[in-house]
């Protein structure tokens, strides 16, 4: 059997720097090859440019890529012409790219972005192609078609633009699909499906896949084979339960061992009869929202009522949209909620002025998602931590603020020198660490954590998660931990929340929740996480 | 379905002719207060250093400047909805009848001037950011810069000398109405239009580049690559027709301020349009007519800011749909 792309000693470079170094695959028809690693590991590197699609300005790319075909030489991509290589793009080759809110064209209706590639590729007229869009559409799972047609992306949800773009990318028929991260910027419930979808569609036209991911769980959902990339280099390539189960390479270890899998881990346990910190009562929140055509209200949360108490980590999950962070908005201040209580150790946290309201943000601190741009690039780290600490006035004078400064880099396990360092000088995982020292730098009663780890790498991420926990038990703090994985959520908290739509629609114990999830919602949730073992290795036994 | 006006185009068409309104009556209430705050007596120094008090009290009256302040804001706010701007100090002339008279000379300039300023900008700016970096690109940043930086009434005296002086193909200035002759307007047109199409479409240049970069580093684009598709068709039905979205915005601010008329550039080339109305004006101190001056403008400039949104939703369905 011949591959349907085979790659030989593929090499990118971009001036000095190496960013793929010799790697070499096949794939054959109706087989899903994985590649797997973190960012910067050179994954999406690797298949643009086996596939010539490359565009990263200056990149030098070195070796072969095979796609095959009947005749026997087949075609070099890496050696391609641009001519050459339009004829088999969108052709012979399908492409569905990461984040679906910018993958498709706002200006064009669907029927546009669905019919030009057939018919520069097949030849055929607009009315050809137009039923020829309406059966993708149809194949990809959207309802009603030939009334979508005409519809623009903007019209569509995340996960029916992540179908449209399979859609396109399959509109020739191709042998060989690439997806680049194709579920990463999905909810876990749209991910399942298109995971699924994607699947069928192979099974059916008997397509090459080629995956990219840098979760092993959804790779060990979609793929035969696997290839995990580090820095680069192609470290381990094998069947994927060979990959699972006896990994070869310490980095692989490392990936498997750090993903967060249902049922492994559940924090330390906490006092059941701590005081009650932190009470909501009936909070009810709604926006209202302007766009270019007039203004609208967005209930984001109705009714929502919770205790946390001290020490105890309250997770909070749900799917975007639910309603989550906006819960966190009302605890910071940042929103005003329509009606409801919040207390603090028993007093209202609304309605607070002046030194009061100061004392709140001392006493409720939070920690941002995207640790690129919760730190300001022109604050070194030293200031960065100090500022709520000269705000609070909490250390005396300069020296006193440095003191404390590096006392509280000690306590995120970061080096005293990188007081100095700017944020542009820090990597991710540093950079979240700088933005929990800086929340603890207020000594706050009650840390929110807002999908804090969620951008990080999953090594980084264990490691962060770690030192929460840790800090947790060290220094007694208590959590709001919001987050959308719910094997993150079971590791860290004691009691769990499931928002859905603005509302709470399960609360229940850590042990509870997972044994026994009341809520269909919940269970939906749950049985949308990859399982722990490939699926390959569930069709073998 | 296009071509038909959904519902919700015609609320935000609504929104931003409601907008319009109110701002337009800002600019009314900024325009009648000149008057006011100018210091001294304006009739006074309309009527210089020779005047009885009679002949005082009358401009006072027929100016309506002896009744209390409110009225006097009625009656202007009506006399301008209804046209009436009251007269010139100069001349005792309707101020709407000067600026009617002088309005075509502007717009036709503005329009001339756009024209070649777009001709210039877009094939210059999609060339620049398609080929970026390379030497043709740099070319165009710096022809750009220089027309960005080169003073107009240089520009319009160095192309008077070249055109006219040393090669006598064009007119040096004055103006015909396009009704009268065509062809003689288009000779007299030809200078000052260039002149401000220079600048202007030197700063556009700037903005279709890098609206252009902008869009072509987006993630459509590389699917639209990734199809397989011929580079012209990525390139204007993909590419161009998205940078085209933000590059509205600045191609209206450029038309209203031509339409502001370009002072100096009417002034070298004795085009008399509004820019040496109010260059006048200021210097004779005739009120009315800056009042009337400055009111026709912003009125224009909230007219194309308003073709400007139309134009988003004809071209944008986030707008139109939303």
């Amino acid at each position: 059997m011949s591959a349907v792309l085979s790659v030989r000693d593929l090499g990118v470079t971009i001036g000095r720097s190496t960013i793929v170094d010799g790697v070499s695959f096949d794939v054959q028809r109706g087989q899903t090859l994985g590649i797997v690693g973190e960012s910067g590991s050179g994954k999406s590197m690797t298949v643009l440019a086996a596939t010539g699609l490359i565009d990263a300005p200056g990149a030098v790319v070195t070796g072969a890529s095979r796609l095959g075909s009947t005749d026997a030489a087949g075609l070099d991509l890496v050696a391609a012409t641009p001519t050459q290589l339009r004829r088999v793009h969108g052709d012979r080759i399908g492409f569905i790219f990461q984040d679906p809110s910018t993958s498709l064209n706002p200006l064009l209706t669907l029927e546009r972005q669905l019919t030009e590639g057939p018919e520069a590729h097949l030849g055929l007229t607009r009315r050809q192609a137009r039923s020829r869009a309406l059966a993708l559409l149809d194949s990809v799972g959207i309802p009603n078609p030939s009334d979508r047609l005409a519809a623009y992306p903007h019209q569509l949800s995340g996960g029916q633009r992540q179908r449209v773009m399979i859609a396109v990318a399959l509109a020739c028929d191709p042998d060989l699909l690439i997806a680049d991260e194709p579920t990463t910027a999905l909810d876990v419930t749209t991910q399942a499906q298109i995971i699924d979808l994607v699947r069928g569609l192979q099974e059916e036209r008997g397509m090459a896949v080629v995956w990219i991911s840098h979760d092993l769980g959804v790779i060990g959902q979609v793929a035969d084979d696997v290839t995990v990339l580090y820095r680069g280099e192609a470290v381990e390539q094998r069947p994927i339960v060979e990959v699972f189960d006896e990994p070869r390479h310490d980095y692989t270890r490392t990936l498997l061992d750090a993903r967060p899998v249902l049922g492994l881990a559940t924090p330390a346990p906490a006092d059941p009869n701590a005081d009650v910190l932190l009470s909501i009562r009936d909070l009810d929140v709604s926006f209202p929202i302007t766009t270019a055509t007039g203004k609208s209200t967005v209930h984001a949360v109705r009714g929502a009522s919770l205790d946390i108490r001290r020490g105890h980590t309250l997770g909070l999950v749900g799917e975007s949209g639910s309603g989550k962070s906006t819960v966190a908005g009302v605890l910071t201040g940042l929103t005003e909620p329509a009606s409801g209580t919040v207390t603090l150790e028993g007093r209202d946290i609304f309605g607070r002025r002046g030194t009061e309201l100061t004392q709140l943000r001392r006493e409720i601190s939070m920690v941002f998602q995207d640790p690129f741009s919760s730190l300001n690039p022109r604050m070194s780290v030293a200031e960065a931590i100090a500022e709520p600490l000269r705000v609070h006035r909490l250390a005396a004078g300069a020296k006193g603020r440095r003191g404390r400064v590096e006392e509280l880099l000690e306590l995120v396990r970061l080096p005293r020198e990188f007081a100095d360092r700017f944020p542009h000088e820090l990597s991710g995982g540093q950079r979240q660490r700088v933005s929990i020292a800086r929340a603890l730098a207020v000594e706050p009663k009650l840390m929110i954590l807002d999908e804090s780890t969620a951008s990080l790498d999953v090594s980084i991420q264990s490691q962060v998660l770690e030192l929460l926990a840790t800090l947790q038990q060290d220094l007694g703090l208590t959590y709001l931990f919001i987050a959308h994985d719910l094997a993150i959520v079971q590791q860290m908290s004691h009691e769990i929340a499931v928002m859905r739509q603005g509302e709470i629609v399960e609360l229940s114990s850590n042990e509870r929740l997972y044994a026994d999830p009341q809520h269909d919602y919940t269970r939906t949730l749950l049985a949308a996480i990859p399982p722990e073992r490939p699926r390959a290795a569930a069709s073998e036994a | 379905m296009r071509g038909v006006l959904e519902n919700t185009t015609v609320r935000f068409l609504a929104r931003r002719l409601a907008y319009t309104a109110v701002v337009l009556v800002g600019v009314m209430v900024v325009v009648f207060s000149i008057v006011q705050l100018v210091p001294g007596d304006p009739v006074r120094i309309a009527l210089g250093t020779r005047y009885t008090e009679a002949s005082y009290e009358a401009l006072r009256a027929a100016s309506g400047l002896d009744r209390p302040l409110w009225e006097q804001f009625v009656g202007y706010l009506g006399g301008a909805l209804t046209g009436d701007l009251g007269v010139s100090f100069r001349n005792g002339e309707p101020v709407t009848a000067v600026l009617l008279e002088r309005l075509p000379a502007t717009i036709s300039l503005a329009l001339a001037g756009l024209v070649i300023g777009l001709a210039v900008a877009l094939p210059a700016g999609i060339y620049s950011a398609l080929r970026e970096g390379r030497l043709s690109d740099g070319i165009v940043r710096i022809a750009s810069q220089f027309g960005v930086s080169v003073p107009d009434f240089w520009m319009g005296m160095l192309l008077i000398t070249l055109f006219s002086s040393v090669l006598g193909w064009l007119p040096s200035s004055g103006y015909v109405a396009i009704t009268d002759d065509p062809l003689e307007w288009l000779r007299r047109v030809t200078l000052p239009a260039i002149t401000m199409g220079i600048v202007a479409g030197s700063i556009m240049t700037r903005y279709i580049r890098a609206a252009v970069l902008d869009v072509a580093s987006m993630g459509y684009i590389r699917t639209a690559r990734s199809k397989g598709l011929a580079p012209k068709v990525v390139t204007f039905r993909h590419i161009v027709r998205n940078a085209l979205v933000p590059v509205l915005t600045i191609t209206g601010i450029q038309m209203a301020t031509m339409l502001g008329g370009v002072i100096v550039v009417e002034v070298v080339f004795a085009w008399p349009g509004l820019g040496r109305l109010v260059f006048d004006a200021v210097a004779s101190r005739d009120y009315p007519i800056i009042q009337g001056a400055v009111l026709l403008i912003a009125v224009m400039f909230l007219l194309i800011n308003l073709l400007v949104d139309v134009l988003y939703a004809v071209v944008d369905p986030r707008i139109r749909l939303s």
